[in-house]
This record gives structure tokens, C-alpha cells and sequence, in this order.
């Protein structure tokens, strides 16, 4: 196959994928989209066979190879619970970390495959290329790699400091310039390695410091370099595809960045630089006064929500980790028959991952046309009889709007206090991530349901 | 003067960038995990530099240390292809059926 004519391949696998990210701007286009992915990559995989020409026995492990890794990913696809898809995402991004560092080694070892000169007489573009690809894959894999482990608990999620951490880490930052400059240079094979080895060290370091809190924006600030480093190798290889694909899934990661940062009203570099749930400690402490709250039961949440002509439901990641959504579910049917309007309220960092808590509730059969945000429901809640929380905490906090100490001051909140009556489900009076009292727990309209999300919500049903 | 053909490549690159901004800003946040996954198999598309690294110059040697590394990030790419658009279609699918019940 002529160079030309692939490359026009190249470029239409490279539209259907932006057609995939198109389709997502509704539910009902979505699934198409991801059609259009799937055919923009079968193309891309059989126009490289077809340009590459060689079927000898090579072509044979290539094909086992794929099958393998094709099995694997297919059987992880439909095993993995829903809850766990923060962890998945952050699984698949190490991978894709991880090829674009063997592809950069490969382009390393044999240039003359990618038509990129000799070994040692590298073109100096390619070279550049192909060392920015290998440092950002490595740094997307290692600290994937570490996020995975703090979303799987395997890992402590207390941000993990030590004196002289921001130094060391630009110092290593300089020395990848530096060496990227020295391996230009020298075409040392040596540098090479090198370079490799302190990015994969980086990209640890990076993620260490960050809190289990700030994991939505460490997920999506991944999947951003994930697509730089596949940008990277796509300039080396000269293809269209992988430079429009990466240009596409960086862009994507970073605005779920920004999203998520703006959800928590802090800067990305405060993120990024970490420590978190470190400095919120002493602020908790302060406050320990103790203050009358009201408690009940799942009868008296069951009386309420009867007499209640509108409810409107808080979920967060607590009810993920009750596994009450489907019990939740069964709940609003009940008391949808009972012609009480039912919506759901979402805050943008609810859950783990950007539009966690959505899937979460898609999966319990919650229509998705019920389902709102932040902005298009907080002023409902002024004339909702009942908001009924479940699981979440930091998101419907008052104190964001009222106290400039807070250190959550500022983030959008949902305002849950505006609503005539609050069923508040939780298991103790914690506090939640950020590590602050919830001014709502004391509110006159708020009634606590001291229990397990799931146990509450069922015995809210029986009572109904 | 002939224009480097890098310069044709950063074009690209660019106004990729510029597309997958306004195209992700169109994305609804309740599509924002799928939006995760699928943007997870796509950048797998760099199983095509795998594959060629596996393929080329093997010059009777199919295991050589570059064609190595090239299996390696094949099976790796296809994890992720395979499982990225899989779980994507599954998550959208559960979207799918509140539609019916409607």
C-alpha cells in the first residue's frame, strides 16, 4: 500500500475518532460513537498491516499477541464492577503509558524500521520526538501506577510528603530537559535509558503527595499526558492518526481536569502540588464543640417523605460504597407511585472520576433524564419539601458559601439547607474528605438517620 | 522554498488540539466516565508504532530486542482496545435502557 494512500486511511480513522468523542454529547448518540471508534481503529490496525506488507512468521506473533492482550481486555471489560471504574481508567492509562515507552525504545534500538536514520545517526526531530513520547508515557505509567494502588486501598490515600519533596521533584524536571538536550547531542544510548528511568521516578513522585480526595483531577491530569505521550510517538512515526488522536484525548483530560478543579474551587497547581488533607487537620480540631442534632428514624424519614410533594436526592460516593443504589432505586419508585416528583442532584466531584456517580445510578436503572447538575437544579432545592443525602457530605457543606476560614470556601455547593426539610443518611457525625464539620448536620430542618445507607434506605421503603 | 513536512504534522497537531476542546466542552458530564474510557481505547491507536516495530526488519529474526519490545506493546495496546471500548459500550448500554422503559 503506497504511503499516500494510507496516509489518507490514517487521517479517516483519525475523523471517526472525533466522532466518537462527538457522539458522547448526548446518551442517545453515544452508542454510535462508539461504533465510529471502534471502525476508526480497525481501520488504522489493517491499513499498518497492509502498508507494512511483511505476513511472514512475524505476522504470526504479532496475531498472538494481539488475541492475548484483545482476551484480557475483553474479559476485564465485563467483570469489572461499576464502582470500580476509577481504578479501571487509571489501570488502562498505565498501559497505554507503558506502549508508548516500549514504542519509543523500539524507534530507539532499530530507527532504520521507522525510517528515522541509523542508530546513532538519528534524525535529531525524531529524536526529540520520540524522547518526549518515552518521558511522557513513562511518567503517565508510574504514576497511574500509583494512583491505581491509593483508588484500590492497597495503597495509604494520605498524601505521602517529605522535606525537599518540591525541590527534588523540579530538579528531576530540569535533568529531563537536560538530558533530552545531552541525548540530542551525544545520541548516547546510555542518556537514552537514563531519561527513561527518571521519568518513570517522576511520574511516583508526582502522584505520591496527591490525597485520595484529589483523585478525580489525578485521573483526568493522566489521561491528558496519556494522550501527549501517544501525540509524541505520532510525530516520530509520521502519523496522522495518533497525532490527531493524542491532540484529542490530551485536550479531553485536561478540561476534566479543570472541571474537577473548579468543582472543588481549587487551583490545579494547588493539586498538583499536594498535601491536601495534610493541612486541614488543625482547622477540624478547632471547632469540636459539641452542638444539638436531631436524629430519627427510617418511620419518621418515611412520614416526611409521604407528606412531601417534590424530594430531590444527594447521592455521593458513600452510597457507592453501601451499595444502595439499587435499594435507593427501589425507594423513588415507591414513592413515584405515590405522585411524589423525584429528581437526583449531582455535584461535579461526586464519586471518583468525573461522571462516576451518573454511571452509578444509570447501572441501578435511574433514568438519566432525572439525573441533573449542579447548576441546572441548585435552584430547585428552595422549593423542594425534601432533599434526602445519601452518602454524600463536603458537597452540600454550608460553610462553603459562609465562612471565608473554610478551607472548602468558595467550592460550588448544592444548597441542600434551602430545602423545607433535610433527611441527612449517615453513619456517624465524621466529617468527610476534606476533613471539616458540615454546618447542615446542625440545621434546625435536618434530620439525621443515623445507619447504613443501604439498611435506611430499605427500611425507609417498608415504611413508605 | 519547500516547507518541512513537520510543519504539515503540527498543523495537525494543533488544530486537533483546537477541535478536541470545543468537541469535549460539548460532551454532557454525565457522559464523562465514558468519555474517560473511550478516549482510553482511541490513544491506543499507538498499537500502530507497536506493530511496525514488531514487523519491520526482521531480516530472518523475528525476536529481536526491538521486535520484542513491539509484541509487548501490542499485547498492552490490545488490552486497552479491546477493554476500553468494550466497557465503554457496556456503561453506555445501561444509558440505553432507561430509554425504553420510558
Amino acid at each position: 500500500m503506497s504511503a499516500n494512500l494510507s496516509a489518507v486511511f490514517y487521517l479517516i480513522s483519525g475523523v471517526l475518532f472525533i466522532l466518537a468523542l462527538r457522539g458522547l454529547s448526548s446518551p442517545e448518540t453515544s452508542r454510535q460513537g462508539n461504533l465510529f471508534g471502534i471502525i476508526g481503529m480497525i481501520i488504522a490496525i489493517t491499513v499498518t498491516f497492509l502498508s507494512v506488507g511483511n505476513f511472514s512468521n512475524g505476522f504470526l506473533y504479532v496475531f498472538i499477541f494481539l488475541i492475548i492482550g484483545g482476551a484480557i481486555g475483553s474479559f476485564i471489560a465485563f467483570k469489572i464492577p461499576m464502582t470500580a471504574m476509577p481504578e479501571l481508567v487509571a489501570g488502562f492509562h498505565s498501559l497505554v503509558g507503558l506502549a508508548a515507552v516500549f514504542v519509543a525504545i523500539s524507534a530507539f534500538i532499530n530507527p532504520e524500521a521507522f525510517n528515522l536514520g541509523s542508530p546513532g545517526k538519528i534524525k535529531l526531530a525524531s529524536l526529540i520526538e520520540m524522547s518526549i513520547g518515552g518521558a511522557v508515557g513513562a511518567i503517565t505509567f508510574s504514576g497511574s501506577i500509583i494512583a491505581f494502588l491509593k483508588l484500590q486501598g492497597v495503597m495509604s490515600g494520605a498524601p505521602i510528603t517529605f522535606k525537599g519533596q518540591h525541590l527534588l521533584n523540579a530538579l528531576i524536571l530540569i535533568s529531563i530537559f537536560v538530558l533530552t538536550y545531552l541525548l540530542c547531542a551525544s545520541q548516547s544510548s546510555n542518556l537514552f535509558w537514563i531519561l527513561i528511568g527518571i521519568s518513570f521516578l517522576i511520574g511516583f513522585l508526582i502522584i505520591i503527595p496527591i490525597g485520595g480526595a484529589d483523585m478525580p483531577v489525578v485521573i483526568s491530569m493522566l489521561n491528558s499526558y496519556s494522550g501527549w505521550a501517544a501525540a509524541g510517538i505520532g510525530f516520530t512515526l509520521e502519523n496522522t492518526a495518533l497525532i490527531i488522536t493524542g491532540a484529542l484525548v490530551g485536550s479531553s483530560g485536561a478540561i476534566l481536569s479543570y472541571i474537577m478543579c473548579k468543582g472543588m474551587n481549587r487551583s490545579f497547581f494547588n493539586v498538583i502540588l499536594g498535601g491536601f488533607g495534610a493541612t486541614e487537620q488543625s482547622t477540624s480540631n478547632q471547632n469540636k464543640e459539641q452542638r444539638p442534632v436531631k436524629s430519627g428514624n427510617a418511620d419518621d424519614a418515611a412520614f416526611l417523605m409521604k407528606n412531601a410533594s417534590s424530594v430531590i436526592i444527594v447521592p455521593g460516593y458513600g452510597m457507592a460504597v453501601a451499595q444502595a443504589q439499587h435499594a435507593l432505586r427501589e425507594m423513588v419508585d415507591t414513592l413515584k407511585k405515590n405522585d411524589i416528583k423525584v429528581s437526583y442532584a449531582i455535584h461535579p466531584v461526586a464519586g471518583r472520576m468525573p461522571g462516576h456517580m451518573n454511571v452509578l445510578l444509570a447501572e441501578a436503572n435511574v433514568p438519566y433524564d432525572e439525573v441533573f447538575e449542579l447548576e441546572e437544579i441548585n435552584n430547585d432545592f428552595a422549593n423542594a419539601d425534601v432533599a434526602f443525602v445519601i452518602g454524600a457530605n463536603d458537597v452540600t457543606n454550608p460553610v462553603a458559601k459562609t465562612d471565608p476560614q473554610s478551607p472548602i470556601y468558595g467550592m460550588p455547593v448544592l444548597d441542600v439547607e434551602k430545602c423545607k426539610s433535610v433527611l441527612f443518611v449517615k453513619r456517624s457525625l465524621s466529617p468527610g474528605y476534606a476533613g471539616i464539620d458540615n454546618d447542615l448536620f446542625y440545621k434546625e430542618n435536618t434530620l439525621m438517620l443515623f445507619a447504613d445507607a443501604k439498611k435506611m434506605t430499605e427500611d425507609i421503603t417498608k415504611n413508605l | 522554498m519547500e516547507i518541512d513536512p513537520f510543519i504539515f504534522r503540527l498543523s495537525i497537531f494543533i488544530l486537533s488540539i483546537f477541535i478536541g476542546y470545543y468537541v469535549v466542552w460539548s460532551v454532557t458530564p454525565s457522559l464523562h466516565t465514558p468519555l474517560m474510557s473511550v478516549t482510553n481505547a482511541i490513544s491506543s491507536v499507538i498499537i500502530v508504532g507497536a506493530i511496525i516495530a514488531a514487523l519491520a526488519s526482521n531480516e530472518g529474526n523475528i525476536f529481536s530486542s526491538s521486535s520484542l519490545f513491539g509484541y509487548f506493546a501490542i499485547a498492552l495496546a490490545a488490552i486497552n482496545i479491546f477493554g476500553g471500548f468494550l466497557v465503554t459500550q457496556r456503561m453506555l448500554a445501561m444509558y440505553k435502557k432507561k430509554k425504553k422503559d420510558k
